[in-house]
């Protein structure tokens, strides 16, 4: 197998109207990784997606899917990828298999050929007793289903998925993982998928944190987690100022205060709050430690908490 | 153009281009490229049949147009109009049909945007210009079948007919089909949002069809207006149909060609702006 990445991005940067989207973006997707660009809603995510799915020309730097420029070369890249967007792609006026049949004929295939590949799919993703429903009347569920199939139907190398769970219940969000790890484990596909909730990144194999353009960490989720420390440490109080004095003077540490709280990673968090405790000088009222989550990861290097109301 | 088109879906069991781009001949990358037309131009026809209130209203609007517009001016004015009034306004309902079809088949590709169908059009490995191609081409065929028949009940209303003028009749059809569905594609590519598009239609479309002789003929038009309908491509479209229907003698061929000549450069510049415009890469048509 070649060594040349799925996906490789360098100082990739684009902007809308002045508004810079990407800043001087670079990363790389290994073959058969399934690589997550987490990030809140307007962090670029999209873009990138965009950039990558060939529908929007990079501005600055250079974007290429198995070694194939996105600019330079989109049709090759094309038949390389295949592409789940967010929302729906599907002509709900038609049904499943229609839907399918059209998805083909844009990739060249016809005939026996193309049904037989869209029975199997249909087989693999438990959607056959479906095939001939009109989209409409489908839940939301199957139709991510359905999506996916019309984004495997050329047998894809690289998959491309903008959001994949919004709008997923949660029991649909797991069947639709497992058909993601299949596809992994079986095809060797690769796949690249956006996401904005935090426990669907903690399912991805290795991450990508876009903060305001930037991508601001890069690594498995538990690097990125063993990176903080060994505990969070949060601590809400009166006088968060006060409270960050004390620590840094009588503790060592460095704590920042986020959304009104005051927190801190540390290898031993739990001990070093006991000692605090002991002999407290500021008004504390609670305390809170924990294994660090992506969140902490989020916080920790942005300097931000994780705000976004659309998740859950 | 449309046997073309039928040829395509019927033929198959060829090679599927997709095994590898770099060995791709051109023969094959061509036979791509009108599966995808044919696929997108099938999908057209599909949708207007399945919408039976479409079927049902672009057919009906401009036959009750005709015969309110006809039979009212029959009766209220009689002043320019030599033949009868519902001979007058055949064309122009024809060029109706047209326009109404160009329309709302262009409607669709800002639904298309919204629900995210273009999206994989686009990210398919296909030049642009195909999802033009497939649009006119769909829009073409339905507009051109609403046309004939609409010609079917003209006979029995009183209308001059002959079957020998049909493949000009059909031709004229085409031709402005394939302008006003390229002008549409223009428009509508732009345009996020169907009321935008219902402020076009309103705003351009309608007053080319106001303007092209349909409703009043030139000759009685203030003079702006005489300029107006003279730089108007559907009055071509008109005057040719007018021409072909007329009740008093046989057509005049050499000016029904000299109009087939304007509404095909017509349609020639409104379809190249149309590839233009789907060529240029941009964020705005993306969500």
């Amino acid at each position: 197998m070649s060594n040349t990445p799925a996906v490789s991005v360098q100082s990739l940067g684009f902007s809308y109207n002045n508004n810079s989207a990407l800043r001087d973006v670079s990363f790389e997707v290994d073959r058969s990784d399934i690589f997550g660009l987490l990030g809140p809603n307007g962090g670029g995510k999209t873009t990138l997606f965009r950039i990558l799915s060939t529908l929007l020309p990079p501005e600055k730097g250079t974007a290429a899917v198995f070694g194939a420029d996105v600019r330079a070369q989109p049709i090759s890249v094309r038949r390389n990828i295949g592409v789940v967007f967010q929302g729906q792609s599907l002509d709900r006026h038609l049904t499943a298999t229609e839907n399918l049949e059209h998805q083909g004929h844009l990739y060249g295939l016809r005939g026996a050929d193309l049904r037989s590949r869209i029975d199997a799919l249909f087989d693999r993703l438990d959607l056959a007793d479906r095939k001939n429903d009109v989209v409409d009347t489908l839940s939301g569920g199957l139709r991510q289903r359905v999506e996916l199939a019309k984004g495997l139907l050329h047998a894809p190398k690289l998959l491309l998925l903008d959001e994949p769970s919004t709008g997923l219940d949660p029991a649909a969000r797991l069947q639709f993982w497992e058909h993601l790890r299949t596809l992994r484990d079986h095809d060797n596909v690769t796949i690249l998928l956006t996401t904005h909730l935090l426990e669907e990144a903690d399912k991805c194999c290795s991450l990508g944190v876009l903060d305001r353009g930037t991508l601001v960490a890069v690594g498995t989720p538990v690097e990125l987690k063993n990176r903080i420390g060994g505990e969070t440490v949060s601590l809400v109080g009166e006088n968060p100022e006060a409270i960050v004095k004390e620590l840094s003077d009588r503790l060592g540490v460095q704590p920042q205060i986020v959304d009104g709280s005051v927190r801190f990673e540390h290898p031993q968090g739990s001990q070093l709050i006991a000692r605090l405790m002991e002999n407290p000088q500021e008004q504390i009222q609670s305390v809170t430690v924990s294994k660090p989550t992506l969140e902490d990861v989020f916080i920790r290097t942005t300097g931000r908490s994780f705000t976004d109301d659309e998740s859950g | 153009m449309v046997e073309s088109e039928s040829t395509l879906t019927a033929s198959s069991e060829k090679r599927p281009c997709d095994e590898n781009s770099s060995h791709v001949n051109s023969t094959n990358a061509h036979s791509c490229l009108w599966l995808s037309v044919g696929s997108l131009w099938f999908r057209e026809i599909r949708a207007f049949y399945r919408q039976r209130s479409r079927v049902v209203g672009s057919l009906a609007t401009p036959f009750i147009f005709w015969l309110l517009l006809g039979s009212g001016f029959a009766r209220s004015f009689r002043a320019d109009i030599e033949a009868g009034a519902l001979e007058f306004f055949f064309p122009g309902m024809i060029t109706m049909v047209v326009l109404f079809t160009a329309i709302f088949s262009n409607i669709s590709i800002i639904e298309d945007r919204r629900e995210g169908f273009l999206l994989s059009v686009l990210a398919a490995p296909v030049p642009r210009p195909v999802l033009v191609l497939g649009k006119v081409l769909g829009a073409t065929t339905i507009g051109l079948t609403q046309g004939v028949i609409f010609l079917i009940p003209a006979p029995f209303l009183g209308l001059a007919f002959d079957p020998a003028k049909l493949p000009a009749i059909l031709v004229v059809i085409v031709g402005m089909m394939l302008g006003l569905t390229g002008l549409s594609f223009f428009f509508a590519w732009w345009l996020n949002s169907v009321q935008g598009f219902h402020a076009i239609m309103n705003l351009v479309l309608m007053p080319l069809w106001i303007l092209s002789g349909a409703i009043f003929p030139t000759a009685g038009a203030a003079e702006w207006m005489q300029w107006a309908m003279k730089i108007n491509p559907l009055s071509y479209g008109v005057r040719a149909l007018r021409s072909l229907f007329s009740s008093t003698g046989s057509a005049d061929y050499s000016l029904v060609l000299s109009c087939i000549a304007v509404l095909a450069t017509f349609a020639v510049i409104t379809l190249s702006a149309a590839f233009y415009q789907v060529s240029r890469p941009s964020a705005r048509h993306l969500s």
